[in-house]
């Protein structure tokens, strides 16, 4: 169908006969086409193809970041990574981490997207402040952040205590726990969902309220019954997206844990990679364990999609 | 599925004029009116702190308590030491390179490439198409071992093109940008086309004045993303005169120690920048989102 709207199109500017045209547009076309996308393949190639394909290589050899020559040693990084009790546990870290993380993230960002689109005067003022923390970098996040959850002087531990809620025994803010770096990563990226929601907000027509309105019904079963049933694509999107973010966790972790925070010496499954590659200079183990993770991801994005689409039927 | 019907985002549709507007205040609007204000308040209290406290000298932020939202003893001490020690800009400025590099060659590649995939056709399309959709499954991260390893062979290590260039694959761009021509009616190029027109002048002088507001989505998400990666920066860039501002601060400004205004100011100038951008660009973020019709 493209082919037929194109075809008079493809006429080359000086014109020649007609017959000429139809017999040759097809041929160069197809060249012109390659053209066009060739300058992005050719990095994605290189940057993404290549390095997918090297990794799957490098995880069957005992390839080093020393340098010495590369040999094959067939599936052993492998059986060495199902027993790795650490990288285990560094996957469930990982986890739990996305366990803890999505709802508030997908709630929130819901309900402020619900405030945000009905307070419609401080519209800019809503954005600005829920939006905002987005674009801010993680390192300017994570210096905040571990400011406010300083036991002796920080914001919270003082208004916690000040409020009766026991300073920092309160298991959110305990300084060893998962519980900060949620509490950090929410406030951090909740602004992207919220945003999501408010466009898929903002593109619902007034009129489909307006049959509800004659049947008398009150701003509850309006959300119940129109508005949630509506947002239920972006929901599925929403949740997919967070679940793929959340099982990448790597930097304020990473900057938390290295900034103060008096976290275990738990890792999480990037910072485990990480580790094993540039630290223990191991890249043939660390590829394979990158397999293992990026296959834990798409499976798990694979079966949440699957869950939430057969939903939406 | 859902009743409202799918537009083509090409037919940019005014913001609908409201339907629901009433003249009367109600107790409902304004307890919404009132929780949207205090959680927008609560949102912005890490801010405030941080700002707060730059502002005060090293001994009063170190005090702690009691709790001084406004500093009993104004002071940019903070801020000075940070321009004279002058790592903070070099650190912007890189930031500003790498992020432009990205942005600038992230929209034109994809661009022309969701040209090609949208109107064209050429043998291969389809395997291509589908390759470069399936990597919007590939988690970068799972990738930096590898591609660390191709960046170095390219002796690309410490240096801005090493920064850059594997940020640029953002296949998910190919797809939004396709979807959204594709959308496009060809009735418009036809006549340019017509005119004796080529694909390269259709694109430039039909398609992209149509796509304006995608474009910009695609353009500020790219550059917010580049601007805030942080692991492969961490990883390329070793060098502190190659470092971006998220590794400087993480890396370095974290071995100040406890000077805790001087911290703070370096997180406000840090997160400064894309906050103007930000807000100069907040109507096109939020519209383009919508445009970008992910969220339908």
């Amino acid at each position: 169908m493209t082919t037929d709207t194109e075809t008079p199109a493809a006429a080359p500017p000086a014109a020649p006969p007609p017959a000429q045209t139809a017999s040759r547009a097809p041929k160069r076309r197809s060249w012109l086409g390659l053209w066009f996308v060739l300058p992005f393949t050719a990095v994605y190639a290189v940057f993404m193809v290549w390095p997918m394909l090297l990794g799957l290589y490098y995880s069957f050899t005992d390839k080093s970041l020393t340098g010495r020559p590369v040999e094959w040693i067939g599936l052993a990084n492998w059986s060495e990574a199902f027993g790795d009790a650490a990288a285990w546990d560094s996957l469930w870290n990982t986890a739990w981490f996305t366990i803890l993380s999505t709802p508030p993230l997908v709630i929130l960002g819901l309900a402020f997207a619900l405030l945000a689109h009905r307070a419609r005067k401080m519209g800019w003022f809503l954005r600005l402040s829920f939006f905002a923390p987005f674009v801010i970098p993680v390192s300017v996040v994570t210096m905040i952040w571990i400011w406010m959850y300083q036991p002796d002087g920080g914001l919270i531990n003082h208004y916690l205590g000040e409020w009766g809620l026991g300073g920092d025994r309160l298991w959110i803010f305990q300084e060893d726990s998962m519980g900060p770096i949620v509490a950090t990563t929410v406030w951090w990226t909740m602004g992207f969902n919220f945003l999501l929601y408010l466009a898929a907000l903002q593109t619902i027509p007034g009129e489909v309220y307006e049959a509800a309105d004659i049947d008398g019904a009150n701003g509850f079963q309006k959300l119940w019954g129109i508005t949630l049933p509506l947002l239920g694509r972006t929901t599925a999107l929403v949740i997919t997206l967070q679940l793929i973010a959340s099982l990448r966790i790597f930097d304020q972790y990473y900057l938390m844990a290295g900034g103060g925070m008096n976290l275990s010496p738990e890792h999480v499954a990037i910072q485990y990679i990480y580790n094993a590659g540039f630290t223990g200079l191991r890249v043939g183990y660390a590829s394979a364990l990158s397999y293992i993770l990026f296959v834990f991801i798409l499976v798990v994005a694979l079966v949440q999609f699957r869950l939430l689409s057969r939903k939406e039927d | 599925m859902t009743t409202v019907q799918e537009r083509p985002p090409a037919s940019e549709s005014k913001p609908r004029t409201i339907t629901r507007r009433r003249g009367r205040i109600t107790v409902g609007g304004a307890l919404v009116y009132f929780a949207s204000f205090f959680l927008a308040l609560l949102w912005l209290v890490p801010f405030l702190w941080a700002l707060s406290t730059s502002f005060k000298t090293e001994t009063e932020a170190s005090l702690g308590q009691p709790i001084h939202w406004i500093p009993e003893d104004w002071s940019i001490e903070g801020y000075r030491v940070l321009f004279e020690r002058g790592d903070h800009l070099t650190w912007m400025i890189n930031s500003t390179v790498v992020s432009t590099i990205v942005t600038v060659l992230t929209l034109a590649l994809c661009v022309l490439a969701a040209y090609g995939f949208s109107r064209l056709d050429f043998p291969g399309k389809k395997v291509i198409y589908g390759v470069i959709l399936a990597g919007i499954m590939v988690p970068p991260q799972a990738l930096i071992i590898p591609l660390f390893d191709v960046v170095s062979a390219l002796r690309m290590v410490d240096t801005y093109w090493g920064l850059a260039l594997p940020q640029v694959v953002a296949p998910v761009m190919i797809f939004i940008l396709k979807r959204f021509f594709d959308a496009i009616p060809r009735d418009y190029e036809e006549a340019a086309r017509l005119d004796g027109a080529n694909h390269l002048r259709v694109l430039w002088s039909v398609i992209l004045p149509l796509s304006g507001p995608i474009l910009a989505a695609v353009g500020i998400f790219t550059f917010i993303g580049s601007w805030n990666n942080f692991l492969w920066p961490l990883l390329v860039g070793n060098d502190p005169s190659i470092m971006t501002l998220p590794v400087g601060l993480g890396v370095v400004a974290g071995g100040y120690g406890l000077l805790y205004a001087q911290n703070m100011a370096a997180a406000i100038l840090g997160a400064l920048p894309l906050l103007i951008v930000f807000m100069l660009f907040q109507k096109q973020i939020v519209k383009g989102v919508a445009g970008v019709g992910l969220s339908r």
